[in-house]
């Protein structure tokens, strides 16, 4: 075998504390070594023709390129052996950059560290086989969980590609966040105005199956080749003949249930459709508040109902869908904004969620448009908006800024003057985060045009006084503290993962942080894939976000969908695991270790036997280290590669 | 108002210092102001706390050390259970507090006065003697009718002895006065 070596300066990222010179000086002595060379960027296009040259001139059968971390340029290294006639496995990559040159100022140490790296990637080398992958087919259906507007907007993109889409929604109609929401800033424009169009778009779109109230229950197969089961929640009425009418509503007795789309901001009746653009615009009836479900009498929605489309004994059902692609956009949710005892929520009825005031807000929402107060329906004078509640505090765990509570806070307070002229708008802050497209412009409109009173600094305490709210606080530009008597106090609770989220994630396979929020493949290269290939992500599942960048990521994530679809056969990675037959005992072990499901049982002239399914491994190694025969090798990363790599270390 | 000089004038032994003595670290202070707006003594305060906060992450040792501040603080710890970055504030007061008293700063004559003769007080008694101590306070201070009406209330109920209380282990309490003594030197 003949193999070459190229040492990179990377400018003085490596070549700072690194001899390169000296490093391809001494992998000459590296047995099968025929050529080596030190270069500036090996990377670089004259870097790569450099190698390609060298293979060409000394017919090399395998190069080690000793340079940056594999995840940044195996990629490149490896189409550039390619494009010399080698196979692309036959090429290993020693890491002398993040492993030695950035960690290590001491010249001479590094020199030889790098040395020895060298020296352990030119044994593996010796030992790698040329390795082939194998094609298969892609199902081009694509399953978009969450129907928010990140959600929409994949799914739309997806389908204006001629793309099936299957769109997943846990609650009974679209919309998400955006839905509940009176304003959008920065141009006030009205949300369910400009959020409808796109969701009668996904109802009537030919290449769009909607599940409301449902959730992805369990996900199997792997990139093309998604096998999905989908759990339907029971409405209790067969949406096929419901027509949205709205005649049970006005008559079923039960007004006390769980306002969810008001964000409980009053109450609503046990049948019911959360707003009238609902997507789809069809009754459910809440088991917990419906008297016939509970007690067994009633029934008076039954008796109404033009088309007879309530069922009350409807069950929940299981439907399997086969996709080639998903898209997470399972969005956010509040802060509990009881967590500060000192602020009241939840104890004090007048102290609200900015979500519930856009409820307030909202033309369609409990009090017609008009702003009263929870506890006594009297119109405020005086409302305090105290930020970062949730956000930016350590203390309760929630150390990041969820972006978008300025944002909304001074649409508020804009949206507040324009209902109340004679109203006074207080916003407690710590920082105005406002760097967006004509963001910081509004901010300054609502201070500058609207009369909004910002305060710098903190609420200590918010405490009932007669029929008002005394907000202490301070203002730290003054050095002072501050007291105001307010009608209402909206708290900008801060967003946080989706409730189920690191369920959904184990369930997807893919990261999620300590918060809940999933891990993008790159934070800043690759933001809208993971780790898994197939699956991409959008909206505030990945992280709080506003609304125009939730749109884009929606759009993102489909452009991805459509690239992935646009090949006829996928090629599975090389680096899988195969079995040795004449080794395996046929305990199973592996097959209980696989977290792919990517073994199988299968019988060998009676004998049971393990075999990997090809297209399903992902080659992350657990099986061959279960494996108590050695039965089971993960190609390119052997157990003799390995310890040929353990030996030269030793013996260097 | 002066210009301060933010390079020259910060005193990095200081800032070091109050951080080593109250185990905090004073760059988390992000400035949000909860402290100052849950402080209950901000009324008397000449400098809030959280502009104390602001003034140790700039290394004003001088402007700190004589503040009145430091002295009016009464340890109540809201600050420090309000922090959203989890500084003990109390603490760092009380840092301040003993950092100006080893320097010879007493913004607060009457309190550090009262402090004094209190701690006098449990070292000769094993615990404190309320009417001693209050006949020395006023001795030194000259408040001669401070909380005076408070008296014809407590007196009656037995709450202010004209002997000091017979405690077990007397010697005991003044044996740590003796050992605080040595270690300082």
């Amino acid at each position: 075998m003949k193999i070459g070596v190229f040492v990179c300066h990377c400018g003085s990222n490596i070549g700072g504390t690194v001899d390169a010179a000296r490093v391809a000086e001494a992998s000459r002595e590296f047995p099968d070594v025929v050529f080596t060379s030190d270069t500036m960027y090996a990377c670089s296009e004259p870097g790569q023709d450099g190698i390609i040259q060298a293979i060409k001139d000394n017919q090399l059968d395998g190069v080690v390129v000793s340079s940056c971390t594999p995840r940044m340029h195996e990629p490149t290294f490896r189409r550039t052996v390619e494009r010399a006639g080698l196979n692309r496995f036959m090429f290993e990559m020693a890491n002398i950059r993040e492993h030695v040159s950035w960690i290590g100022k001491d010249k001479e140490a590094n020199t030889n560290k790098a040395i020895e790296l060298t020296g352990i990637a030119v044994e593996k080398l010796r030992r790698d086989q040329p390795l082939f992958a194998k094609q298969f087919d892609i199902n081009k259906r694509v399953l978009v969980i969450g129907g928010g507007v990140a959600g929409i907007q994949a799914a739309l993109d997806c389908a204006d590609g001629d793309r099936e889409v299957v769109l997943v929604e846990r609650e009974s109609t679209i919309g998400g966040k955006m839905a509940k929401l009176d304003k959008t800033f920065p141009t006030v424009d009205c949300s369910s105005c400009i959020l409808g169009p796109k969701m009668v778009d996904v109802a009537q779109h030919p290449k769009i199956q909607l599940y409301a109230m449902a959730e992805v229950e369990e996900i199997g197969g792997y990139v093309g080749n998604y096998e999905v089961k989908i759990r339907r929640k029971a409405p209790y009425v067969n949406w096929d003949l419901c027509t949205g009418c709205g005649l049970c509503m006005e008559k079923c007795p039960s007004k006390k249930s769980t306002d969810r789309f008001n964000e409980q901001v009053g109450s609503t009746t046990a049948i019911n459709i959360p707003f009238p653009q609902a997507i789809p615009k069809k009754a459910v009836i809440d088991p917990k508040f419906c008297i016939k479900l509970t007690k067994g009498k009633c029934g008076i929605c039954a008796k109404i109902c033009p088309t007879k489309a309530i069922v009350f004994d409807q069950r929940e059902e299981i439907i399997s869908e086969s996709v080639g692609a998903i898209v997470a956009a399972t969005g956010y949710d509040l802060f509990d904004i009881s967590k500060y005892g000192e602020y009241g929520g939840g104890r004090l009825p007048d102290v609200i969620t900015g979500l519930q005031y856009e409820r307030l807000l909202s033309a369609s929402g409990p009090t017609g448009g008009h702003v009263k107060r929870p506890s006594d329906g009297k119109e405020p004078k005086t409302i305090v908006f105290v930020q970062c509640v949730g956000s930016r505090d350590k203390s309760v765990d929630r150390p990041y800024c969820s972006g978008f509570c300025c944002m909304y806070t001074a649409k508020q307070a804009i949206l507040t003057k324009d209902h109340i002229p004679d109203s006074s708008s207080y916003v407690f802050y710590m920082d105005i985060r406002s760097p967006g497209k004509m963001y910081d412009e509004f901010t300054r409109r609502a201070m500058e045009e609207y009369g909004t009173q910002y305060v710098r600094g903190r609420v200590s305490m918010i405490y009932p006084q007669g029929d008002k709210l005394m907000v202490r606080g301070a203002d730290t530009l003054m050095g002072t503290q501050v007291e105001v008597e307010a009608d209402l106090v909206v708290l900008a609770a801060g967003a946080e993962a989706a409730v189920g989220a690191p369920q959904l994630a184990e369930k997807l396979r893919i990261s999620y942080d300590k918060y809940g929020f999933f891990m993008e493949s790159h934070p800043k290269l690759r933001p809208v894939e993971t780790n898994t290939a197939g699956v991409y992500l959008a909206g505030s599942c990945q992280g709080p976000k506003d609304i125009p960048a939730s749109v884009a990521q929606g759009s993102a994530a489909a452009a991805k969908v459509l690239a992935l679809f646009a090949k006829d056969k996928l090629e599975n990675d090389p680096m899988i695991s195969l079995v040795d037959m004449k080794r395996c005992v046929g305990c199973g072990k592996c097959v209980r270790v696989c977290p792919f499901g990517a073994i199988k049982e299968i019988d060998v002239r009676g004998e049971p036997k393990a075999e990997v399914i090809e297209t399903v491994c992902q080659g992350c190694g657990l099986c061959t280290a279960t494996c108590p025969q050695g039965a089971i090798q993960l190609s390119h990363f052997t157990d003799n590669q390995i310890l040929a790599e353990v030996n030269a270390l030793c013996q260097l | 108002m002066e210009v301060v000089d933010i390079h020259a004038s910060c005193d990095h032994e200081f800032i070091a210092k109050v951080e080593e003595e109250s185990e905090q670290k004073v760059r988390l202070c992000y400035q949000c102001g909860n402290c100052t707006a849950g402080c209950p003594y901000t009324f008397v305060y000449d400098i809030p706390v959280s502009q104390v906060m602001r003034l140790v992450q700039a290394g004003q040792k001088e402007r700190l050390l004589s503040c009145k501040s430091i002295w009016l603080c009464a340890t109540c710890e809201s600050c420090t259970t309000r922090c959203p970055n989890e500084i003990d504030v109390a603490r760092i007061m009380d840092v301040l507090r003993h950092m100006a008293r080893r320097e010879g700063y007493v913004a607060e004559k009457n309190v550090k006065k009262f402090w004094d003769t209190f701690l006098d007080s449990v070292e000769k008694h094993g615990r404190v003697f309320e009417m001693g101590l209050l006949a020395t306070y006023v001795a030194k201070t000259g408040r001669f009718w401070t909380d005076m009406e408070l008296g014809p209330k407590i007196l009656p109920k037995g709450k202010l002895s004209f002997k000091p209380h017979e405690i077990q282990g007397k010697d005991k309490v003044a044996e740590i006065f003796k050992r605080f003594r040595e270690m300082q030197q």
